[in-house]
C-alpha cells in the first residue's frame, strides 16, 4: 500500500466514525441499572447520509463484492427467521433471531454501501432483483434441516465469516473497514455460540451425536465455493481492499479442526459441490426464499408500517 | 418430533435418523428429550456499569452453566445494558418465604432506639 492509499484510508475512515462517535457520545450519561442505549456501532443510516452527502461512493468492483457478502448476510437471516417460534427452547429461539437480526444488520450495511455505485437503496437490492442477479453463496441458502443442520450451517457460516471480516477491518476501503470492524464482534459470538452447540450435540445423546454428524454431512460439500478465487477477488487483492478468500482455508481449517476434534468429530468425507452463487448461479433453494422476501415489496412498492 | 423438527421440511432426513438410533421407542425424541433432562432454572445478575453491584435481571433455562451465560447474555444484555453477568442455579438460592414477612421484616416496629435518630443529640455538637 502506498502511502497515498494509507492517508485516504485514514481520512475516509474518521468521515464514517463521525456519525458514530456523536451517537454513541449522546448515550454515555450517568449509568443506570436499567439503562439502555444504542451503542457506538455503525448503522446502515449512516452509511446511507454519507452516500448521500457524496462523501462515500464505492468503485464498480468494491460495490460488486459487497454485494457478494452482503447477499450472504440477507439470505441467511431470512433463512435464520424460518426458526423464530420454531427453536427446541425459547433461550434458543431468542439466540437464533438475535443472530438472523445481526446477520441483516451487516447485510443491511454492504448492501446500502454497493448500492451506492448504482443509485439503488438497500430495499432496491433486497427486494426488486431476480434470483440470477443474486450474489450469495450456496451455503448461505442451504435449507435449515432439523436443529443439528442449521448449528452445522452456523458453525461454517460464522468461522468463515469470522476469518474475512477480521481481514476486511485493514481493507483500503474505509467504508468495508468500518462496517466489517462492527460485525466482527457480533460473529465472534456466533463462533462461540455454534461451537458450544456443536460441543453438545456431539456429546449429548446417540441422537444428538447421530444429528450433529449428518448435519455436517449435509452442509460441508458448500464450503470450498467460499473459499474460491476469482477475477474480482483478485483484482481487489491487489488493491488492498480484500484478500484471496483461498488465503482465509488454513486458519479455517485449523479452528473448526480444533473444535471438531474437541467434539471427536470427522470432517465428513463428502465430494465438494459445484457453486457458482457469485456468479448467480443458484441452487433451487433460493428462489422460494426470495418469493417470501420479496412478495410484500413487489405487491406493495414503497410499502411501510 | 415437533420442537425438533425442520420448519419446512417436516418429514424425510430426521426420521432415517430415528429409525437408526435404537433406544428411541415410545416416545417422540423431543419428549424423551425433555423427560431426560429437562433444561434447569438459573437466575441471572446483570451488573450495569463498573462500580455498581450486580442486580437480579430475570432467570432462564440452560442445560449448564456455560450454556445459561449465553442464554442470558442473549435475552438481558442485548441493548448494551451490562458489562458483566452472573448465573446462578435458582436451587442454589434460598430465599426468606413471602408469607413469613412480618416475622422475617417488621419486627423492627417500634423499636426506635434501633435508629440513631431516636438520640437526642448533645449540646455543642456540630456536624452530626
Amino acid at each position: 500500500m502506498t502511502d497515498k492509499d494509507t492517508d485516504f484510508a485514514i481520512e475516509g475512515h474518521g468521515d464514517i466514525s463521525v456519525g458514530v462517535h456523536g451517537a454513541g457520545a449522546s448515550g454515555d450519561g450517568s449509568a443506570s441499572a436499567t439503562r439502555i442505549t444504542p451503542g457506538n456501532a455503525l448503522r446502515p443510516e449512516d452509511i446511507a447520509l454519507e452516500v448521500r452527502r457524496g462523501h462515500v461512493k464505492p468503485s464498480e468492483d468494491v460495490a460488486e463484492f459487497a454485494l457478494r457478502i452482503g447477499d450472504d448476510g440477507l439470505i441467511l437471516a431470512q433463512r435464520l427467521g424460518q426458526w423464530i417460534s420454531r427453536a427446541p427452547e425459547l433461550e434458543e429461539d431468542i439466540a437464533l433471531g438475535n443472530i438472523a437480526l445481526d446477520q441483516l444488520g451487516h447485510a443491511r450495511s454492504f448492501l446500502t454501501y454497493a448500492g451506492a455505485a448504482w443509485d439503488k437503496s438497500e430495499d432496491d437490492l433486497a427486494y426488486f432483483r431476480r434470483e440470477h442477479e443474486f450474489r450469495s453463496a450456496h451455503l448461505f441458502e442451504q435449507p435449515n434441516g432439523d436443529f443439528a443442520v442449521t448449528i452445522a450451517r452456523q458453525f461454517i457460516v460464522s468461522y468463515y465469516q469470522y476469518e474475512l471480516y477480521t481481514r476486511l477491518m485493514e481493507s483500503a476501503d474505509p467504508t468495508l473497514a468500518a462496517i466489517s470492524a462492527k460485525a466482527v464482534k457480533e460473529v465472534d459470538y456466533h463462533r462461540d455460540h455454534s461451537a458450544q452447540w456443536v460441543l453438545r450435540l456431539a456429546g449429548g445423546t446417540d441422537e444428538s451425536r447421530a444429528r450433529i454428524i449428518q448435519g455436517f454431512k449435509l452442509v460441508w460439500p458448500y464450503v470450498d465455493e467460499l473459499f474460491e478465487d476469482d477475477e474480482l477477488t483478485t483484482r481487489l487483492a491487489e488493491a488492498g481492499v480484500t484478500v484471496q478468500p483461498s488465503s482465509l482455508r488454513a486458519e479455517f481449517d485449523r479452528l473448526t479442526g480444533q473444535i471438531m476434534a474437541e467434539a471427536e468429530l470427522e470432517i465428513p468425507g463428502v465430494p465438494q459441490a459445484l457453486g457458482g452463487g457469485r456468479r448467480g448461479k443458484h441452487s433451487e433453494f433460493l428462489g422460494y426464499i426470495l418469493a417470501e422476501m420479496q412478495v410484500l415489496a413487489r405487491e406493495h412498492p414503497g410499502a411501510s408500517w | 418430533m415437533a420442537p425438533h423438527g425442520n420448519p419446512e421440511e417436516p418429514a424425510s432426513a430426521a426420521s432415517e435418523i430415528k429409525r437408526e438410533a435404537p433406544n428411541v421407542a415410545a416416545t417422540t425424541p423431543a419428549e424423551q428429550q425433555h423427560h431426560e433432562t429437562p433444561w434447569s432454572l438459573w437466575e441471572v445478575f446483570v451488573r450495569s456499569s463498573r462500580g455498581l453491584s450486580h442486580v437480579h435481571a430475570g432467570s432462564l433455562h440452560a442445560p449448564d452453566a456455560a450454556m445459561a451465560l449465553r442464554n442470558a447474555r442473549d435475552l438481558y444484555t442485548r441493548r448494551n445494558e451490562g458489562v458483566s453477568i452472573w448465573v446462578v442455579p435458582a436451587e442454589a438460592i434460598s430465599s426468606s418465604d413471602p408469607d413469613s414477612k412480618g416475622a422475617f421484616f417488621e419486627s423492627p416496629q417500634g423499636k426506635d432506639y434501633r435508629h440513631a435518630t431516636y438520640y437526642t443529640k448533645s449540646e455543642g455538637v456540630k456536624h452530626l
